[in-house]
């Protein structure tokens, strides 16, 4: 065994890519190094540098190989061929079960053979999203140049120059060089094993694993933040993107100049996180706090007061741009925006924001009436669509698009809007992903629902639906919002009507896929959940019921009862029933109507046909009452009933009417059976 | 940077030139036409393409009409000066080159937290992209650094390092001013105001509000066809400077408020188009020449 270490240390990697390329660089070795059943492998990644650590097998041992050749009596040409590719002869082949075979033995290849040969090759076609050539001729590219590569078997050079083809690749070739800091240990050192190599890189200021250097911003951002009695917006992203920007992450805090404390929360945390990759932080009360927190790249000779005043008047700058904004913007009404929408595209075949923002307020008017909001909540969601898109010509959100919504909340408001119609414009981008609460509020609510009722209706009808890896509008998203909605808020609304509203007279075969595309969101919604798969058939197997909250009842209460005893057994006979129809339907089918009580012959039969009659109606009660546990109970009562049927009935008497007369009888069952779902689809 | 004065606005530039000048660059002058970035200039643009080797450094004055703000921003101008290296081919420590230059300027790297932070710069009016960093101090952008891949829709055979130092900012960091028409220009009491605060505002009132949008547009389609007709002659230069033209008079167009937003793709495929043949012109010069 041996161990294997390979560094590629480069000018500094995007931040984003390093994790995945480290992922890469692991599993390439692996695979290219499979002979010598890699193992126990590492990986690390930072701004200059990707490495990975393994264990592999000294050599690759010794093997036969047997290729298969011609079949034996094959003409002679084709014999010819196959000895010319392996530069034998006739009499090296042997012929095994009617074939010619090479056996041939391969000499061990040693690992460091093994791998210089692997790594130049892997290193040419690393996978980076997006590498680039530099210097005077070569084609090698990386992610930013490459400047050394380290690569060592248990301490030795692996030599291997990256040159190939009469490319020079720059000079480049495996050493045993790494560097430390840039600007705290500057200038190469010798790596002597990859434990080494950590510890050496950690005495030049390098912490090279990443959950180290993520646990040092955590921890010193909270225990910076605690010494102000304050805490951090919690941000794994930002952790993750700073710790692939700095080598040593000291944490610092800088204070927010009083003056900008007026801005509104969401403003200031955007800015200093896009910008400026800094973390809020919030007072006791959840109120913004006066500091941010930064993370610089080394420990600062002066404890870092240079660069804190530097990163505060950076701060000011910016603060001062968005007050800009904030001041500008409210100088101009939200609904004195709403024209300036007819410049603003939306997509070319449907139209401009305007168009747009006139549909929402439309829909978001028929949504209201459809929860059953009184005449003001109504005009208030009308009023509140016609706004929800004018924020998109502030200049905020053209600095800053993710604050679309938020900040048209706020102008609303600034505007004496009232409180519902500026919330509403503000939450009805919500949720915004699968970790964001839905809105709640009503006005809010039938706005969020008719924005993604026009974004859906209006990309089905251009025939723009999504693909299997394609969702370029987002529309499963937007059903998906549309789902959440609804259940956390428990509505009553027939989507299937409001679709067609929403399709505001435009018709087709793809708008029409619609209730069955929102119908597999839902499916997939729920199996994530952990709903079984042939319950959600079973219910779904006629598409969508544009009523969601039934729906979700109706799957429930079936989950329940095929869990009792009499559910299970109730199931067992549905099926019995089913495939007898099945066969017997094929031969002289279908057996519909009613059947003829004069022809019943068993005490069985007019048993099952009473207890039909009895359950039937009780059945239809309880759906149309949207009692579906009561109604399952209803069915699951004649659980007795049929088991006796199936003991002492059979269904193919010799006489033909009797025969048949029973057939319509099961066919009656499997009828109320289907009043309730298709339990054909349940398995077990 | 501690004990001596600061450096004023010129004394930075000097600063740069001699630096620049020891590592080897020809010193040049500011392009004569109105660029929206250094990068713009003939001296980079067209020296990023073929074959051969090239070292300059020179400041130019951008304008981008629409970053106007009558003199009221304390951190935005619609016209400034650029410092801008083209180093071609890449220098092995262009990283280091750039952090030398930072020390020649008063930045100490271990007291200021410098950094790489990925940028991926692009420039579609002229075909233009290249892999690089923004180059923070202490949270600040104050210089882009790019690996040219592609200039004119063409690769870059050589590919060239494009430093550009923002000079507004840097001096007012390096001079701790938070307001740029307060920068310490000459060291004998000349403010950046007074040299440049009327101008903003003038210029913003044009931009704005008095360009003629109607000649605008007339020169904009004259500045099209004479660098169609210029590089179909071959003269590169000439047709590219037209091509530079056309590109300021859509961005006051765009200032004015008159380009909506799906005419705004086609006038800047309109300009790319210019650069484009512009640069193959160049190329097709470069080869028959004797340099």
């Amino acid at each position: 065994m041996a161990e294997l270490f390979l560094e590629l240390f480069s000018e500094e990697i995007p931040s984003g890519m390093q994790a995945r390329a480290a992922e890469d660089l692991g599993s390439l070795l692996t695979k290219a190094l499979d002979g010598l059943n890699p193992r126990d492998l590492r990986t690390f990644f930072g701004a200059r540098r990707i490495a990975a650590v393994l264990n592999i097998d000294a050599e690759i041992p010794a093997r036969s190989v047997s290729e298969r050749g011609p079949r034996e009596g094959a003409p002679e040409k084709a014999l010819e061929g196959f000895t010319r590719k392996h530069g034998v002869t006739p009499a090296d082949l042997t012929l095994e079960n009617g074939f010619w075979v090479l056996n041939k033995s391969l000499d061990p290849v040693s690992a460091e053979s093994r791998v210089s040969e692997a790594v130049p090759d892997l290193l040419w076609k690393f996978p980076w999203p997006k590498s680039m050539r530099w210097g005077a001729g070569s084609n090698f590219t990386w992610v930013r140049p490459l400047r050394r590569i380290a690569c060592l078997l248990d301490g030795h050079v692996v030599p291997f120059p990256l040159a190939r083809d009469g490319d020079d690749a720059h000079g480049l070739k495996a050493s045993n060089l790494s560097e430390g800091h840039r600007f705290l240990a500057p200038g190469a050192f010798e790596i002597l094993s990859a434990s080494q190599w950590q510890d050496e890189l950690e005495t030049r200021s390098v912490i090279v694993d990443m959950d180290s250097r993520r646990d040092m911003v955590r921890t010193g951002v909270a225990r910076l933040a605690e010494q102000h009695g304050i805490t951090v917006v919690q941000d794994d992203g930002l952790v993750d993107e700073v710790c692939g920007l700095v080598e040593y992450p000291v944490p610092l805090l800088g204070k927010i100049d009083a003056a900008f404390m007026d801005l509104p929360a969401e403003v200031m945390q955007v800015s200093m996180r896009i910008n400026q990759r800094y973390f809020a932080l919030r007072n006791p009360d959840g109120k913004a706090a006066p500091y941010f927190a930064f993370i610089g790249n080394l420990p600062f000779k002066d404890g870092g007061k240079l660069t804190t005043a530097g990163n505060e008047r950076v701060l000011r700058a910016r603060f001062a741009d968005a007050r800009h904004f904030w001041d500008l913007d409210r100088k101009t009404k939200l609904a004195d925006r709403v024209p300036a929408l007819t410049v603003v595209t939306f997509h070319a075949k449907l139209g401009t924001q305007a168009e747009r923002a006139e549909r929402i307020s439309k829909l978001a008017g028929t949504v209201a009436q459809a929860m059953g909001l009184d005449g003001v909540q109504i005009a208030q969601a009308e009023g509140a669509g016609l706004l929800a898109k004018a924020d998109l010509t502030t200049g905020m959100v053209g600095e800053f698009p993710e604050l679309q919504g938020v900040m048209g909340g706020y102008y609303a408001a600034h505007d004496g809007e009232d409180e519902a119609v500026s919330r509403a414009v503000a939450e009805h981008y919500l949720p915004r992903g699968q970790s964001d609460d839905t809105a709640k509020a009503p006005v809010s609510v039938a706005v969020a629902l008719a924005d993604r009722l026009d974004l859906l209706a209006g990309f089905f009808a251009i025939g723009e639906l999504p693909s299997g890896s394609g969702d370029p509008y987002a529309l499963r998203r937007a059903a998906l919002g549309i789902i959440r909605t609804i259940r956390d808020n428990g509505l009553r609304l027939d989507l299937t009507a409001l679709f067609a509203q929403a399709a505001n007279g435009r018709t087709g075969d793809e708008l029409a896929k619609l209730p069955d595309f929102m119908a597999e969101r839902l499916r997939v919604q729920l199996r994530s959940e952990g709903e079984r798969h042939d319950v959600l058939a079973a219910i779904l197997t006629h598409g969508l019921d544009g009523d969601l909250v039934r729906l979700l009842a109706r799957t429930s209460a079936l989950s329940d009862m095929i869990q009792t005893e009499d559910g299970r057994n109730l199931l067992a006979a549905a099926k019995r029933a089913a495939n007898i129809l099945r066969i017997e339907d094929k031969k002289d089918g279908p057996h519909t109507g009613a059947p003829d009580p004069e022809l019943y012959t068993q005490d069985e039969e007019r048993a099952l046909a009473t207890g039909l009659d009895q359950a039937v109606p009780a059945i239809e009660t309880a759906l149309k009452e949207e009692r579906f546990t009561d109604a399952m109970q209803a069915i699951a009562t004649l659980r007795p009933t049929l088991d006796h049927f199936f003991e002492a009935v059979t269904v193919n008497a010799p006489e033909p009417e009797v025969r048949a007369n029973r057939l319509k009888l099961l066919s009656r069952f499997r009828a109320t059976t289907a009043l309730i779902a298709d339990f054909g689809q349940i398995e077990g | 940077m501690s004990a001596t004065r600061p450096l004023c606005f010129q004394d930075l530039i000097l600063r740069l030139h001699q630096f620049w000048s020891e590592k080897g660059c020809a010193i040049l002058q500011p392009y004569d036409t109105e660029l929206g970035a250094g990068t713009l200039s003939p001296h980079t643009t067209l020296r990023a393409l073929g074959p051969k080797p090239w070292a300059a450094a020179y400041v130019q004055p951008c304008r981008r009409p629409s970053d106007g703000r009558y003199g009221e921003n304390p951190n935005r101008l619609q016209h400034y000066y650029q410092y801008q290296v083209l180093l071609k081919p890449t220098p092995e420590d262009s990283q280091q080159l750039l952090l030398d230059s930072y020390r020649a300027i008063g930045i100490d790297p271990e007291l200021h937290d410098i950094r790489f932070v990925e940028d991926d710069w692009e420039n579609p009016t002229i075909g233009a992209w290249g892999l690089g960093w923004e180059v923070w101090c202490d949270g600040m952008e104050v210089s882009q650094f790019t690996y040219f891949q592609q200039v004119g829709g063409i690769p870059t055979v050589m590919p060239s390092t494009e430093l550009t130092y923002g000079l507004e900012r840097l001096a007012m960091y390096v001079q701790g001013v938070e307001n740029v028409y307060d920068l310490d220009f000459n060291g004998r009491g000349l403010t950046y105001g007074d040299v440049f605060l009327r101008a903003e505002q003038d210029y913003s009132r044009h931009n704005f509000e008095l360009a003629d949008t109607q000649m605008l547009l007339t020169h904009f389609n004259d500045a099209e066809r004479e660098s169609m007709r210029l590089s179909e002659a071959g003269v590169a230069q000439p047709a590219y400077d037209q091509c530079l033209k056309a590109s300021h008079l859509f961005n006051l167009l765009d200032a004015r408020g008159v380009i909506s937003v799906s005419e705004r793709a086609s006038y800047i495929g309109r300009v790319r188009a210019l650069a484009k043949a512009a640069c193959d012109a160049w190329l097709a010069g470069e080869e028959t020449s004797h340099g």
